[in-house]
């Protein structure tokens, strides 16, 4: 079984849903976004999403855009990104990593080469925005043969028809982008959420992680408990990015604030009950 | 011409050049295609449907003819370019006068399609990216026209160098945004425009300005800006009896040369050329030159050449014109160049801003930077060339709008 696999049906005995932060590789800088991914598991993420610096992030807004520029400014490559998750499998075994961003960077490296390399380097999925399952065909037999998932986005525009489409490309989980719109800016209601599970339940025995919006711990302890995971991005990056100094640098406060604030999400999540969804 | 409908009647033959693309998109099943995320694909599929739907509709067709005879001013003559044909010394130059559109470029064939289409849809709100300028006032243009809600955005580097354009926009009532990302030029333009579409998608038409983004805008595109070859083979049978034997036409996203370029596909006698901006130089680091430059990746939403670093990140363009200044090209024009159908070839800032200068000087046009490009190279190789050689250049635009940039570069201050 895969380590995402696993870890959902160890959370769903345990009766909850997963915590799923996100942080921008190399942001500030190699040393401190390595240092904090280490800490996130023990911080109480379930999975976490790396996300890999691009120069024209399209589908995100200003705060992912920020991370990413922070990133590459600081020599973020996609060799560079990979060796990153490698050391963190030094020691973690467990925790899945799900490694998000665009497919240029990715087809630069060679779409074969990529696949190997990140499942060597202990990457568990991919998810690449820009890369319907219409055009997967470049990517899904080298991901398939390297043991890699590659995770589908659905949007609230995605037709019932076209759901059984893109979920038939879809393994791992399924990640349900909660609002029409970039990253960080809009919330969905609780009300639009549960309504919108029983459509991707019906077409999907994969479990279902929603993002896009989701900011304090309340909204991912809801999330988390209506379907089967919160991700958390634009929040964290925020945080992380107000205590960086006047040079972009990070300070003291860096990582004790963002994985404070991992905390008091992940105390949330497990607090909350799962309810059907 | 006689009947406007006799405009689009040049049919493909069955191993046509002109089949592209296919169902998915693609052009020579490599580039193109829709790279976006899944929130738009929807609206993708949905405006693939719209557009063949009005493309099949006689009406649609008809109301686009009536609109670019009265509105737009077509057909645009083909300008025999007597005096520099002369100075030059070689090559019969002919000028395809696209500057004599309302508006002052090619830009409005395209946006006069897209906003029939727009509405058609049932769509109140447009958003543009522009770099030049020239798209964003020609569909600021429209918005007015039909009284809907316009959104252009613009690097805040190209609202600098394009000021009249901008104040031109706000009087035509449009919202005109500034965007500081990255430098501030069009490819920055276009991310903030999808950014902005994806988030308003039940109301918003996003209205590209290029050859560029996701099926089906490049054939869409080209398809409205196509009326630009279909006239000049018309007019040149007229004057001279037979096709042209050179095409010339700047490439930024590669509009006005795919609308030149696309009718004459299958006359192999044809050499096509595209003219990138080389900036300071191919080799200078400070160039737009995606084809010449770049290698084939994928960003807004297609496969193409892109100027990119070994990493696959996407570099920045450079160029004096803000309409060139675009690190990557239409896919359809990827296609061309691999098969080896067209030839693209560079023309530095100092070759255009000298063509501009004996553009204007020998036949009283004063040209867009953007077109100066073409104009250069076809002022080089003019004097190669036979005189009984039929080079067309397509003047895609006027120069109005450059004249600031023009001035600073020969050290005048206005
Ligand atoms: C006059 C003119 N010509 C050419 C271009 C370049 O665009 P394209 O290559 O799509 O024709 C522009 C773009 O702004 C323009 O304004």
């Amino acid at each position: 079984m895969s380590r995402i696999a696993a870890r959902f049906k160890t959370l769903a005995t345990q009766g909850r849903g997963a915590l799923i932060p996100y942080l921008e590789a190399f942001d500030p800088d190699l040393e401190t976004s390595l240092a904090l991914l280490k800490a996130m598991p023990a911080a109480g993420a379930d999975l976490i999403e790396v996300g890999m610096p691009f120069s024209d992030p399209s589908a995100d807004g200003p705060v992912i855009q920020l991370a990413a520029r922070r990133g590459l400014k600081a020599g973020a490559t996609v060799a560079g990104v990979l060796k990153m998750i490698a050391a963190f499998r030094e020691q973690d075994q467990e925790t899945p990593i799900i490694l998000m961003g665009y497919l240029n960077p990715v087809e630069a490296y060679g779409h074969a080469r990529f696949c190997t390399d990140a499942a060597k380097a202990g990457v568990d999925g991919l998810i690449l925005v820009d890369l319907p399952p219409e055009e997967a065909d470049i990517l899904e037999q080298p991901a398939q043969d390297a043991g890699l998932d590659i995770i589908r986005l659905v949007a609230p525009t995605t037709s019932d028809e076209r759901l059984r489409y893109v979920l038939s490309h879809a393994s791992g989980f399924v990640y349900y982008v909660s609002i029409t719109g970039i990253t960080g800016t809009r919330t969905a209601s609780a009300e639009a959420l549960q309504e919108a599970l029983p459509r991707l339940r019906a077409a999907t025995d994969l479990p279902v992680a929603i993002g896009f919006g989701i900011r304090t711990p309340e909204q991912a302890a809801t999330a988390a408990g209506i379907a089967d995971g919160a991700v958390v991005a634009s929040a964290l990056l925020s945080t992380l990015a107000d205590t960086l100094d006047a040079d972009g640098k990070a300070t003291d406060q860096t990582l004790p604030r963002v994985l404070n604030q991992i905390k008091d999400l992940a105390t949330a999540v497990r607090a909350g009950e799962k309810k059907a969804g | 011409m006689a009947d406007p409908a006799e405009q689009h009647s040049t049919a493909a033959q069955p191993n046509s050049l002109r089949h592209g693309p296919d169902e998915r998109g693609h052009f020579g099943g490599r580039y193109g295609g829709r790279f976006v995320a899944e929130t738009l694909m929807p609206l993708l599929l949905e405006l693939n449907a719209a557009y063949d739907a009005a493309k099949a509709d006689p009406a649609f067709q008809k109301e686009l003819d009536f609109y670019l005879r009265d509105y737009v001013g077509r057909p645009s003559p083909l300008w025999f370019a007597r005096r520099m044909t002369e100075e030059l010394g070689g090559a019969k130059i002919y000028m395809k006068r696209e500057e004599l559109n309302h508006t002052g470029s090619h830009k409005l064939n395209n946006v006069m399609g897209q906003i029939l289409l727009a509405r058609r849809m049932g769509r109140t709100r447009i958003v543009a990216e522009t770099g030049a300028g020239q798209h964003g006032v020609a569909t600021a243009t429209v918005c007015a026209l039909f009284g809907m809600q316009c959104v252009i955005y613009m690097g805040a580097t190209d609202v600098e160098r394009q000021k009249p354009n901008v104040f031109r926009m706000r009087l035509l009532g449009a919202e005109v945004v500034p965007v500081t990302a990255g430098a501030g030029t069009l490819k920055d333009a276009m991310n903030e425009a999808m950014r902005d579409w994806v988030a308003n998608i039940a109301d918003t038409y996003f209205l590209v300005g290029t050859v560029a983004g996701p099926h089906p805008y490049p054939a869409m595109v080209r398809d409205f800006q196509s009326v630009i070859g279909e006239e000049t083979k018309e007019q040149m049978q007229a004057q001279e009896g037979r096709l042209p034997d050179v095409i010339v036409a700047a490439i930024g996203g590669g509009s006005n040369a795919m609308g030149i370029f696309h009718p004459f596909l299958d006359d192999a006698s044809v050499r096509l050329i595209g003219v990138e901006a080389a900036g300071h130089g191919l080799d200078s680091g400070k160039t737009a030159a995606s084809i010449e430059r770049g290698r084939p990746g994928v960003l807004h939403g297609n496969r193409t050449y892109l100027l990119q670093n070994a990493d696959g990140q996407i570099d920045e363009a450079h160029s004096i014109s803000a309409g060139l200044d675009y690190p990557g090209v239409g896919p359809e024009h990827s296609w061309l160049s691999d098969i080896g159908r067209a030839e693209y070839v560079g023309a530095t800032d100092d070759e255009a801003l000298k063509a501009f200068q004996l553009c204007t000087r020998t036949e009283g046009i004063i040209p867009a930077l953007e077109s100066a490009h073409a104009i250069a190279y076809a002022a080089k190789i003019a004097p190669t060339l036979p005189k009984e050689t039929l080079l067309v250049v397509n003047i895609s635009g006027r120069g109005d709008k450059d004249i600031f940039t023009v001035a600073e570069h020969l050290g005048v201050k206005l």
